[in-house]
């Protein structure tokens, strides 16, 4: 288990990048659309909330998935002094 | 014997008092998102369309964006100051910025000073909920026996989805009373005053309660922590759990509550263009059915563990959702509806209005179908009239609205919303305890409640906005805005699968 959760780490710090890149594309996008008149609902304003929401917790998931490739959560600590 | 008598009395006084205010202070939270689709008509130019829902839907999204902020601030507060003034405090706040919602003007009266100001106060909300809940359940935990802490932080745990219960019935009833046309003109300001009242009074009974017992033996030992802050998140020792917790539990449990109790209604609603009262009382019947569950599966928690109910649950909803939303919208259908016998077709409601381009004008006629299984619907159809008075050679847009449903569709979906509702309180039912257990009474406050506010807050809070935005993509469908959801159930179901621990440390006075 803890050789999954080492791979799984790696797995977790190209995800946050990758999402970002994700939606940085889809907001480019669908905002051009909109720019067009084609679907007004989508505006720079949603778009910015979301991608400003979704960048620390992609950091957060890198930072997740470094722990987890150092070993940080091979063994969970069973009391509060262990933290 | 009579020890234990007090101590379960007192426990009772303890999860009775905290509960009532964390319940007020939901019903303020969601009154705002169940009148959704009649704010963005207060708020925006009335020709702003699918625009305004979807606006006030980021609006409401705001609120809960913030959660986390007000989990910092409060939760610092909380762990320096201690847990009972600190959540007297956030209920001000909320009582406070409800209240004051209900007294903003409309957009036709102060433009868009009225979207903005309601955005203010929609932040203030999200602060003080952010600050309130990770108390609540943490006075809880710490006054509750080992052994027995999942069953009586389920009893917090069913807050929430009783302050949605309170803010639905007291919606459908204040329209039931005024009247569709009065509610939609002033009458939805109502259940937002209502709530100063119901703030006094829990106001009045969290007054009346003690300090948490771990709390204050921590400060009468002079070991409160200086910075919780800095503890929480500079040591990396609770900064890798907090991740842990918001990655393998909370964030997935955030999407399925969110799926389940919100997204579930706003898509009778808006997607399958049922009646106003007709999406609300389906809720309302599933959660009153569901609610026992949360203790239930808290209480099943202490026995077996919490990691596994939590993770069944977020499985059970990435499976299920696509069928049963696929559902939703095959037995909502009204063309199939128009297949049985047509009983009667009431009188059409007529309204012309003038374009100003050249000339042409929209003659808009209105019928109520009812059918022989019981079902209704209004519909309406759109014609445009040039100025010779000669029709357009367009075909006339037709479409439905208000669909009631025959009875057995009527409690079929009703079982797939509790179906939904019951993977909620699968998914929250144990996590209050989960949380606690995780973090030391030191920095609990602070640590427990921020992955708990990314989780419900960002990611549950955002489904409705999302997922509505995602099916308004060209070429999506109406089910594409559930991949969302999904998506996230999945990736945590898998990270708390693989990293967390099924048992936690089951000493919170440490």
């Amino acid at each position: 288990m803890n050789a999954l959760k080492k791979l799984l780490g790696i797995v977790w710090i190209v995800l946050g990048p990758v999402i970002i890149l994700f939606l940085a594309m889809q907001a480019i996008e669908k905002i051009a659309a909109a720019a067009e008149g084609i679907d007004r609902t989508n505006t720079t304003l949603q778009w910015s909330i979301i991608i400003i929401i979704f960048i620390p917790i992609c950091a957060g998931l890198m930072i997740f998935g470094y722990y987890g490739l150092k070993g940080e959560y091979d063994r969970l600590p069973r009391s509060s002094e262990e933290l | 014997m009579r020890t234990d008598d007090n101590a379960t009395q007192s426990i009772t006084k303890v999860i009775a008092a905290s509960s009532l205010g964390t319940l007020i202070e939901w019903y303020d939270f969601y009154i705002f998102g169940s009148l959704a689709v009649i704010i963005g008509h207060q708020l925006f130019p009335s020709d702003a369309g699918a625009s305004a829902l979807i606006n006030t839907l980021a609006i409401f999204a705001a609120g809960f964006i913030v959660r986390p902020f007000g989990a910092l601030v409060f939760g610092r507060l909380g762990d320096l100051i201690g847990r009972k003034y600190t959540f007297l405090l956030t209920l001000v706040l909320m009582g406070g910025s409800t209240f004051l919602i209900g007294l903003i003007p409309s957009y036709s009266s102060i433009g868009y000073a009225a979207p903005i100001l309601v955005l203010i106060l929609r932040l203030v909300q999200g602060l003080a909920l952010g600050g309130e809940y990770g108390g609540a359940a943490t006075y809880v935990a710490e006054h509750a026996p080992e052994g027995k802490r999942g069953f009586f932080t389920s009893w917090i745990q069913t807050t929430a989805t009783l302050g949605l219960f309170l803010s639905l019935g007291v919606i459908v009833g204040t329209k039931n009373i005024l009247g569709a046309d009065v509610f939609a003109d002033w009458g939805w300001r109502i259940p937002f005053l209502l709530s100063i009242l119901l703030v006094g009074v829990s106001i009045y009974i969290r007054m009346k309660m003690h300090e948490s017992p771990v709390f204050s033996k921590l400060k009468s030992e002079g070991k409160i922590s200086a910075n919780p802050l800095k503890e929480s998140f500079q040591k990396k020792a609770n900064f890798k759990m907090v991740l842990l917790a918001l990655f393998g539990a909370t964030m997935g449990q955030g999407v399925i509550w969110y799926t389940g109790q919100f997204y579930a209604q706003s898509f009778l609603e808006n997607t399958c263009k049922l009646d106003f009262n007709e999406s609300r009382y389906i809720l309302l019947w599933a959660i009153l059915f569901a609610t026992p569950f949360f203790v239930v599966f808290g209480s099943w928690s202490d026995k077996v563990g919490r990691k596994w109910i939590m993770l069944t649950g977020m499985l059970l909803g990435i499976i299920f959702y696509r069928p049963i939303y696929q559902y939703f919208i095959d037995a909502t259908n009204v063309g199939e509806f128009q297949k049985t016998e047509l009983l009667s077709v009431s009188e059409p409601v007529v309204t012309r209005a003038f374009l100003q381009e050249k000339g042409d004008s929209l003659i808009t006629s209105a019928v109520v179908k009812t059918l022989k299984d019981g079902s209704t619907f209004k519909e309406v159809k759109v014609e445009t009239i040039h100025a010779d008075q000669t029709l357009a050679a367009v075909e006339p847009k037709i479409s439905f609205a208000d669909v009631t449903l025959p009875s057995s569709t009527y409690w079929t979906i009703i079982a797939l919303v509790f179906f939904q509702v019951l993977l909620v309180t699968m998914v929250y039912g144990p996590i209050a305890a989960f949380l606690v257990e995780l973090f030391p009474t030191q920095i609990r406050y602070t640590s427990m409640s921020l992955p708990y506010h990314i989780g419900n807050g960002v990611f549950g809070g955002l489904v409705p906005f999302i997922a509505t935005l995602v099916a308004s993509f060209q070429g999506s469908t109406p089910l594409s805005g559930l991949w969302y959801p999904i998506g996230i159930a999945s990736l945590s179901f898998i990270i708390g699968a693989v990293y967390i621990n099924n048992k936690g440390d089951e000493n919170v006075a440490d």
